[in-house]
């Protein structure tokens, strides 16, 4: 239990994670007391802010490495991805979680969050969204289970889930190709209002693709972040394989997104000296220098180089999102938003917490080994290194 | 289609009487601080705007195809059958993505609340029920605003732009704009002076997300059909060389 507390190595991490989640607290309270005016600069003609840009669209899409690695190794049956597969299906398990938590904050009546469960509307892809997010959870709690089993040693319930395992995974698999594509959707019905540079009737598919990068290059993000902090060895040649696996996929999803803008004729706009240019520029920035990168053998040799470009990717993927929800939209609802305070410490706390939980669960759960060889180790304290 | 609302720029005043009989309508409080207020908000859902010699006028356009019908998750908004879009606070869980989806920028929000709603223009869907007009079209002194009929207001509307086609910028604005509305505009300058959008496309806007929704099933078997094979590929492959090397020791 004392382990569990004892976050952050250092005292200056550990002050810094402390006023984070304080200010997340009296952020929470600005929020209940005094509503969503009180705490958010949101306003009628700008409604969706940080909350819905990082928090929803953000979150789950850094959590799309869950489903990513799971086919790769349940369904394509590559089984030397098998020992990052736990921790692929950490990091979709807390960025759903999480992200769920934000959208209780986010909505103006938390207390009609289920809503959604028996008020149908087929026709709202936030309908579909939802209901895909809420089957996925589950199915992640059952791709999860394992894990919790052998460390409790239930037996029983371990053999049982094991045998549901294959059309669950093809279910997990099938629900994320969905909602991670509706996530672009929902802006396919504002065609007037988002700016060209990220309007397309192919927000959909590049929505999906970039959203399997950033999975894959959340899966790195956090191997290295939990093999640094609990000490372990980096199972570097798989994420090596990972990296020049993104690096083509990136590859892809820029020529499309370039291939897109060329055909709907709006990369004139990009001769525009404005906030939309720069902001796409970076944006774009962020995912092409990665990936230049990713392509050369001894970058993904280095796990250092390799952690940098991952982290790139997983900041370009966010200022995508936080593109298509904020900075596009500015211009023609005629406002200019940047969050308040309350809205970026829950944001914030939200991250920390996260962390927490991982680390939390690093350390007490087989995320790291081989199932196989979890089994025969059970009684062991430590998790084996990879 | 149902029912409408016609305003006519060129016979308003802007006397505001239309503000106040919707303030009394919706039992909000109404004084000369709020009439100076000439955007649409939780506590004014319609606003008389000066643009310049021009009057204009701001209230939800009860769309043919409303955008907000469709994005909403639990199915809070409604078109109903004789015109009024409504909406069902009880339903509602405060996601605002009928804020973000509606191209006229109508539904607004309770931000200072706890509890907060969407508020916006009903058509007086209990008065137009009860075969009476709009508390707006009612309380118009020149007939700037009058409601009845889509169509016959849209007939009106052409009779008006033909008898005076010099007082008239000749178009009427919401016969075809969002797939159409059934409050309908007339002005004598082009309508984006009068600060209404005019890059909407005449096609309903809902029709762009449900020709990809639409095809959530299709993707969905597809996928099932293809993420199985490969799985069954995959390790059959598998089992067959576990086979053969136990067959040959």
């Amino acid at each position: 239990m004392r382990k569990l507390l004892e976050l952050p190595r250092s005292n200056v991490w550990r002050v810094i994670f402390f006023l984070i989640l304080l200010g997340g607290a009296c952020g929470l309270y600005v929020r209940f007391m005094y509503g969503l005016g009180g705490a958010t600069n949101l306003s009628d003609q700008f409604p969706w802010g940080l909350w819905k840009g990082f928090n929803v669209l953000a979150g789950i899409g850094l959590g799309a490495g869950g489903f990513t690695v799971a086919a790769t190794v349940h369904i394509f049956n590559l089984k030397r991805y098998k020992p990052i597969l736990r921790i692929a299906l950490m990091t979709a398990f807390l960025g759903y979680s999480l992200m769920a938590v934000a959208l209780t904050i986010d909505i103006g009546r938390p207390y009609r969050i289920w809503h959604p469960i028996f008020m149908w509307n087929e026709h709202s892809v936030l309908f579909e969204v939802a209901w895909c997010v809420m089957l996925y959870l589950t199915v992640l709690s059952l791709e999860l289970a394992p894990a919790v089993c052998e460390r409790f040693g239930w037996k029983k319930i371990l053999s049982w889930v094991r045998a549901i395992s294959p059309p669950v995974v093809i279910f997990g698999v099938i629900l994320s190709t969905l909602h991670q594509s509706s996530l672009g959707s929902l802006f396919l019905i504002v065609p007037e209002k988002l700016y060209p540079l990220w309007y397309t009737p192919w927000l959909p598919v590049l929505f999906f693709i970039s959203a399997v990068c950033s999975g894959l290059a959340m899966v790195i993000f956090a191997s290295w972040q939990s093999c640094r902090a609990l000490g372990k060895q980096l199972a570097l040649p798989l994420l090596d394989g990972l990296g020049r696996v993104l690096a083509v996929i990136l590859l892809f999803y820029l020529s499309l997104r370039f291939v897109d803008l060329s055909r709907r004729g709006a990369l004139s706009v990009l001769t525009e000296n404005r906030r939309e240019t720069w902001l796409f520029l970076l944006e774009i920035a962020l995912m092409a220098v990665p990936m230049l990168l990713l392509f050369r053998s001894r970058v993904r040799a280095d796990a250092h180089s390799l952690y940098v470009c991952a982290l790139m990717v997983l900041f370009g993927f966010v200022a995508n999102r936080l593109n298509v929800a904020i900075t596009g939209l500015e211009a023609s609802l005629g406002t200019h938003y940047l969050p308040r305070w309350p809205e970026v410490m829950i944001t914030l706390s939200l991250i920390c917490v996260g962390f927490a939980i991982f680390r939390a669960a690093a350390l007490h759960l087989p995320l790291f080994a081989a199932p196989e060889r979890v089994e025969e180790q059970v009684e062991e304290l430590e998790p084996v290194s990879v | 289609m149902g029912l409408g609302i016609l305003y006519d720029s060129t016979l308003c005043v802007g006397c505001r009487e239309c503000e106040k009989a919707c303030a009394g309508r919706w039992k909000l409080p109404y004084n000369e601080k709020i009439a100076a207020e000439e955007q649409i908000s939780a506590h004014k859902l319609t606003a008389i705007q000066t643009h310049g010699d021009h009057f204009s006028r701001r209230l939800c356009m009860h769309c043919n195809e409303p955008s907000c019908v469709s994005v909403c998750l639990v199915g809070a908004f409604q078109k109903t059958a004789m015109g009024p879009v409504v909406y069902d606070e009880d339903k509602c869980i405060g996601c605002r993505y009928c804020m973000l989806a509606c191209p006229f920028q109508v539904p607004t929000y309770e931000w200072s609340s706890r509890l907060p709603r969407v508020r916006k223009c009903d058509m007086c869907y209990d008065r137009v029920r009860a075969g009476k007009q709009t508390a707006c079209a009612e309380a118009c002194p020149t007939g700037a605003t009058i409601s009845g009929d889509r169509n016959e207001l849209i007939a009106e509307a052409k009779r008006r732009i033909a008898e005076k086609p010099d007082q008239y910028f000749g178009r009427v604005y919401g016969v075809e704009e969002a797939g159409g509305t059934s409050t309908l505009f007339l002005s004598a300058v082009p309508f984006a002076q009068l600060g209404v959008p005019t890059n909407l496309p005449n096609a309903a806007l809902p029709k762009l997300t449900w020709q990809v929704l639409s095809r959530t099933p299709d993707i969905a078997s597809v996928a099932a059909v293809l993420l199985g094979g490969v799985y069954w590929i995959t390790h059959r492959r598998e089992e067959v060389a576990a086979a053969e090397g136990k067959g040959k020791p």
